[in-house]
């Protein structure tokens, strides 16, 4: 079992005071190497979900289970490590370093994992997610969908077994969307990762054998 | 990539910024190793300089004055000794050497010290194991009107063995001597005083019109150096035979006015003396009892150099060091600050750079640390090209300043100082980098992410 959510809560506290429950999710499991599609409203709590199954954000009670690893219970700092080593992250807004190349980027997702950044294994990468002749080019000198891809090579860089994605094309332009979405599962399914993808979008959605709805698990109305 | 480069990167992006408040931290490290490499060169050439004799004796006064004038060349004679006090030193069992000087006039073309003395000077070690070297040619000052020059005189008036020069009474451009000098040697570089001075033989100095006292004045201060009454018969005979010879002189075509001086005519501005040591030891036992006996009379005082020197040096040239220190470690200072400022102001636009690190699986100490290495990367880097530039300048600044003092710059002097200097900058990086630091260590990642 790739991952494994039970009894999970998150609420904020308002600036009046009162507290506002996000998160109320009493079971959730995820195979190895299985792809589903989350999807609900703006505002549903969706990418709160995705920051505290990466241990982004601590939840308030629950269990997270990545590779049989509570990682609610790990100490921040082999949290981090954790993450870096066992999980890929493609956000809505791409998130490459502006000073940093493309190969830089992908070599930047390696260095915080304690292992030697292996230049081979991220030339590699790029030229998979077909960006082999960008590799010196900053983010700043890229289209959306080729920044969207480097951050796609990146999330793969440590080998993860689950790769959690933001709306990875909610930012880029229609003609980009397919490839992108195509690359993510492609790369997924070639290196048996464990995929869980946030969207709004039905279409993308049905492109998915596995859909969740949002709302159907989280109940956070009933934890409070 | 390690954290050095991830660092370099950031700075990299700032590049003008980063450049602009490391070469602010250059420009104070410069300074200071100017200063550095300065006072060392001449604290040695003051230090060194000062060790090679026991005692200078002068006319009582000031000591530094003594000092100054007699060794260093600079600041005006205190007054002038008999020459009869010369010779009876000289007689002195405890006394090795004693080296009379005669200053008080200068060089009518580059205003020159002019030192009378004896050829004794040349042949005597000037510092302990270091002997004068007379470039190709050169010889002893034998005769009366015979020059040795010191090497920074020989390159700046581009003279050489077989020139002849006037002698300025003085400092006093009006008064020229019609007596005129030929070198017979140029002295090698001792990076002394020496270098800048020009010798005459102390004959030939006497021999200069105007340099004998007058018979009269002159036999009366020596009855009152010794504080002995004044023979007036001897006086009035001594002034009859001056006349005579001097009508005998009106009808003299000489060049140069070779007219016999009497000895109570001559006066010395101070005498340079080594002790006599016992076998195997540097230190003379002599010295402390001399000195003191020359010190109980009323005329006369021995000076120890050393003492002197090392109190200028503590006192005065020690505190101005340390005052250039100070005020380049502020300039230093502020120039950390200026990182501070430039690497804070960045940090509200990194937030989101740092939260994404985070969000990559890097720890908070780790993105501390990539802040602390940017200070630090920013700091070093500036501390090695101020450094260079600090010897660069000392490199550009020697030929002037030797020209300017006779004091030779080696821009590739290190000062022992210069080694704290680095760790000195790492430690003001760390200060500097921790308010940064903290910040990105305290980043909320969720929050920044979703700005």
């Amino acid at each position: 079992m790739s991952l494994v959510i039970s009894n999970l809560r998150k609420s904020y506290r308002e600036p009046d005071g009162s507290v506002l429950p996000i998160l109320n999710v009493h079971s959730f499991e995820l195979q190895d190497a299985e792809q589903a599609v989350l999807v609900g409203s703006s505002g549903g709590g969706k990418t709160t979900l995705l920051n505290v199954i990466a241990g982004i954000t601590s939840p308030d009670y629950g269990i997270v289970m990545i590779d049989g690893v509570n990682v609610t219970r790990l100490p921040e700092a082999a949290r981090d490590r954790f993450r870096a080593e066992r999980i890929g992250f493609v956000f809505q807004t791409f998130n490459l370093l502006p000073a940093f190349s493309a190969l830089e980027n992908v070599l930047l997702g390696m260095s915080f994992c304690g292992k030697r950044s292996d230049r081979k294994r991220a030339s590699d990468l790029l030229d998979r997610v077909g960006l082999s002749h960008r590799l010196t080019h900053r983010p700043g000198q890229l289209s959306v969908g080729e920044q969207q891809r480097v951050a796609v090579a990146r999330s793969l860089a440590n080998s993860p077994s689950l790769l959690l994605a933001d709306e990875p094309t909610a930012n880029v332009d229609v003609a980009n969307q397919d490839t992108i979405l195509e690359l993510i599962r492609d790369a997924c399914t070639e290196n048996e990762v464990a995929l869980l993808m946030v969207t709004h979008s039905k279409d993308i959605a049905a492109q998915f054998d596995r859909v969740e709805t949002l709302s159907d698990f989280n109940k956070p109305e009933a934890a409070s | 990539m390690n954290l050095i480069s991830i660092a370099y990167k950031s700075i990299r992006q700032r590049a003008l910024a980063s450049s602009l408040t490391s070469l602010s931290v250059a420009l104070g490290v410069m300074l200071m190793v100017a200063v550095l490499v300065i006072h060392g060169v001449v604290d040695r050439m003051f230090s060194q300089t000062a060790t090679g004799y026991d005692l200078i004796i002068g006319p009582k006064g000031s000591k530094m004055q003594l000092v100054l004038n007699a060794i260093y060349r600079v600041s005006q004679p205190i007054e002038n000794l008999p020459y009869r006090f010369y010779k009876e030193l000289k007689e002195d069992k405890r006394i090795e050497i004693a080296l009379p000087l005669a200053l008080g006039d200068t060089t009518q073309e580059g205003g020159f010290t002019i030192v009378g003395t004896i050829p004794e000077y040349f042949v005597t070690e000037y510092m302990p194991e270091r002997n004068f070297e007379h470039k190709k040619n050169g010889k002893l000052i034998a005769k009366p009107f015979d020059a040795i020059i010191g090497s920074a005189v020989a390159r700046t008036n581009d003279w050489g063995i077989g020139t002849t020069f006037k002698l300025i009474h003085g400092g006093n451009e009006e008064h020229v001597h019609d007596e005129e000098f030929t070198v017979v040697s140029v002295l090698g570089p001792t990076g002394t005083p020496n270098d800048k001075t020009v010798f005459v033989n102390l004959k030939g100095f006497y021999m200069v019109q105007g340099h004998d006292k007058p018979i009269e004045e002159a036999v009366r201060r020596v009855a009152d150096f010794y504080n002995e009454a004044v023979d007036e018969e001897e006086l009035a005979r001594m002034l009859k035979k001056a006349a005579a010879d001097e009508a005998a002189h009106a009808s003299d075509d000489g060049q140069h006015h070779q007219h016999d001086i009497l000895e109570v005519q001559k006066e010395v501005t101070a005498i340079l003396i080594r002790m006599k040591t016992r076998e195997n030891s540097s230190v003379s036992i002599y010295t402390p009892g001399f000195a003191s006996s020359i010190n109980k009379g009323f005329k006369a005082q021995a000076v120890n150099p050393i003492g002197e020197i090392k109190w200028l040096m503590d006192n005065i040239v020690g505190h101005v060091r340390t005052m250039l220190v100070v005020m380049t470690s502020l300039i230093i200072v502020v120039s950390g600050v200026s990182i501070f400022v430039s690497i804070y102001n960045s940090m509200s636009d990194r937030r989101r750079e740092i939260a994404i690190m985070r969000a990559l699986g890097a720890s908070r100490q780790t993105v501390f640390s990539i802040i602390l290495s940017e200070s630090t990367l920013l700091c070093v880097a500036g501390g090695i090209v101020g450094l260079l530039l600090g010897h660069g300048l000392v490199f550009l600044a020697s030929p002037i300043v030797e020209a300017q003092s006779g004091l030779p710059l080696d821009p590739f002097a290190f000062e022992p100082m210069e080694l704290v200097l680095l760790p000195i900058l790492i430690v003001i990086a760390s200060l500097i980098g921790f308010i940064p630091g903290m910040t990105a260590y305290r980043t909320d990642v969720a929050e920044a992410l979703a700005d």
